[in-house]
């Protein structure tokens, strides 16, 4: 039963997604390789190395594969798959969803997207209808494509392993796109996907401005910031704050809804949180049928209020 | 330039959905339902690009049993030029989707495929990706602007850290985010000569191609309910059991 699992990285530090995909390799067997692939990436390698339960990590490095495109890393992670491998694991980011598919088609197998439950080697649990269903799918494939829903496993520990490192031939380059540029937001504050406290805004919030009352909040609380749909198709934040059923799916300790009325489409993304507060003055938000703690008020009231009491309280 | 915009027909995505008696799917019987919203974005967009003079044809294409010709003849409203139906009442899955496509793309040549990243129902986002790879084109997922030239489609991508712009040589695939465009609204003139138009019917067992589904559905479930909302009075009482009761500040 040999595992692949295919690293997220920016070359030099490994994504946090790929540490709960680990996880889940644990839960199906023993022999896990890691597959890095990027450019001038050994730092990346090196610290893979130490996670805990990877038997191997290879590493592939070449410019063709510095920015991920997927249609240069599917020929080499083809290359990779062996009569041992019956699993080829990534995280259900942006990164995994744009390349897991491409290996699976040209295997000829399914793939089984956003997995949050292993219940045997064959038999997979998945939302689907925005999270309102859990589907119990069973595969006949020899080798699963799989991507893993990185808050429903817990991540591997990154020290205390022993894996060898193993330089692998790149594949020829593709060359059929280019990688033009990154336009990415930088913040001082935790990743969003991980963060302990996430603190999300929506159309109530009203304007791009007023988004500095969540960010005063979320200085004092350690926490991310989300937000709904709504709010990035109104340009009050970037989309990669959002969160939701095609954005980001979160499942912090506290997750606090502020101006956010709960379309199915947003409680897709956070609703595993593990203690929901929900803030909105229209008290009929279906966001209070899931929120543990709602407060009806006027944000404009409500989040200075609350500003000042976390300032006693950390006093 | 020819661009393909393959559809799908699922639940409107305001209704709510529930499970059947034997756990075996979802309720179907009279449940509204229409174009996968990504879908209608596709189309969009491919209508937008011949309306700009970049492409002369834009063509949709779905697959399933007779009633996704409505999905279609949205299409056709919204102003596309052509419709091909591949008729089957089999069960579909994104791999025999994107091998089926594949047959249609051999058929008609196009330039540029564009559709939707995932569909409302399954959330599988496999379909273009697969497709890309069964052609052996470039791919731009997710994408929330395009940029089309006589060789390449310049995309704007929302990946998690932010947006990536990617060069696509073409032929290429394209999946659309949510804000690559808003869809036009149908006009009932336009609805009502939609009803009348041809449609290009093949039958998906002529095609000559396995698209068996790969995974077998053991069943459904709801997800564990959460247990129920206090409504506080106060930021005060909220912040006393956000410390006291939950302890997580």
């Amino acid at each position: 039963m040999g595992i692949l699992v295919i690293a997220e990285h920016d070359n030099s530090s490994l994504s946090a997604s790929t540490l709960p995909t680990i996880s889940a390799a644990r839960q199906l067997g023993k022999d896990i390789t890691l597959l890095i692939a990027g450019y001038h990436c050994s730092a990346v390698a090196d610290a893979a190395s130490k996670i805990m339960g990877i038997t191997q990590v290879c590493m592939a490095d070449a410019a063709h594969y510095k920015n991920g495109l997927a249609e240069e890393l599917t020929p080499l992670i083809i290359s990779q798959v062996t009569e041992e491998i019956n699993y080829i694991l990534a995280p259900v980011t942006t990164f995994g969803k744009n390349l897991m598919p491409r290996v699976a088609a040209l295997l000829d197998v399914a793939q089984i997207s956003d997995i949050v439950k292993i219940n045997s080697p064959d038999t997979f649990v998945r939302p689907i209808y925005a999270g309102n269903f859990l589907a119990t799918v069973q595969s006949r494939d020899i080798i699963k494509v799989i991507t893993v829903r990185t808050t429903a496993f817990d991540p591997a520990d990154t020290e205390n392993g022993t894996a060898q490192i193993e330089s692998i031939v790149a594949t020829p380059m593709v060359g059929i796109s280019e990688f033009i540029k990154n336009e990415f937001s930088t913040s001082d504050r935790p990743e969003l996907t991980t963060a302990r406290v996430v603190i999300s805004g929506g159309r109530g919030l009203g304007a791009a401005e007023n988004f500095k009352l969540l960010e005063d909040l979320a200085d004092k609380l350690g926490a991310a910031i989300g937000a709904s749909r709504a709010a990035v198709d109104a340009d009050y934040i970037s989309n990669d704050h959002q969160v939701g059923q095609t954005g980001k799916i979160v499942a912090p300790d506290l997750y606090i809804a502020v101006g956010i009325s709960g379309a199915i489409q947003h409680l897709a993304g956070m609703k595993d949180s593990k203690v929901i507060v929900a803030i909105n003055k229209d008290m009929d938000a279906p966001i209070f049928e899931i929120a543990d703690y709602g407060l009806i008020a006027d944000l404009f009231q409500a989040l200075p209020e609350f500003s000042k009491a976390l300032d006693t309280l950390n006093d | 330039m020819k661009i393909l915009v393959p559809v799908k027909r699922t639940i409107d995505a305001n209704v709510r959905v529930r499970i059947n008696q034997d756990s075996t799917g979802v309720e179907t019987k009279n449940i509204k339902t229409g174009i996968n919203p990504f879908c209608e974005i596709a189309v969009e967009e491919a209508l937008r690009l011949r309306e700009s003079g970049k492409v002369e044809e834009v063509i949709v294409v779905s697959i399933g049993p007779t009633a996704s010709e409505e999905v279609l003849r949205h299409g056709l409203a919204m102003g596309v030029d052509r419709a091909i139906l591949i008729e089957t009442d089999e069960l579909l899955q994104p791999l025999g989707i994107a091998k089926l496509l594949k047959a249609v793309v051999e058929r008609e040549s196009p330039d540029l495929i564009i559709l939707g990243k995932q569909s409302i129902d399954e959330d599988n986002n496999q379909t273009g990706q697969m497709l890309a790879a069964l052609l052996g084109w470039s791919q731009g997922t997710f994408v929330s602007k395009i940029e089309l030239s006589v060789e390449k489609a310049i995309v704007t991508r929302e990946v998690d850290d932010g947006l990536e712009t990617v060069a696509l040589t073409l032929p290429a695939v394209i999946t659309t985010d949510l804000r690559l465009n808003q869809p036009r609204y149908l006009s009932l003139p336009n609805i009502m000569k939609s009803k009348k138009l041809p449609l290009d019917r093949i039958k998906g067992v002529d095609l000559d191609i396995d698209f068996q589904p790969r995974l077998k559905l053991l069943g459904l479930n709801e997800p564990p309910k959460r247990s129920g909302c206090i409504k506080v009075k106060s930021i005060e009482e909220l912040v006393d059991k956000l410390q006291n009761e939950a302890r997580v500040i």
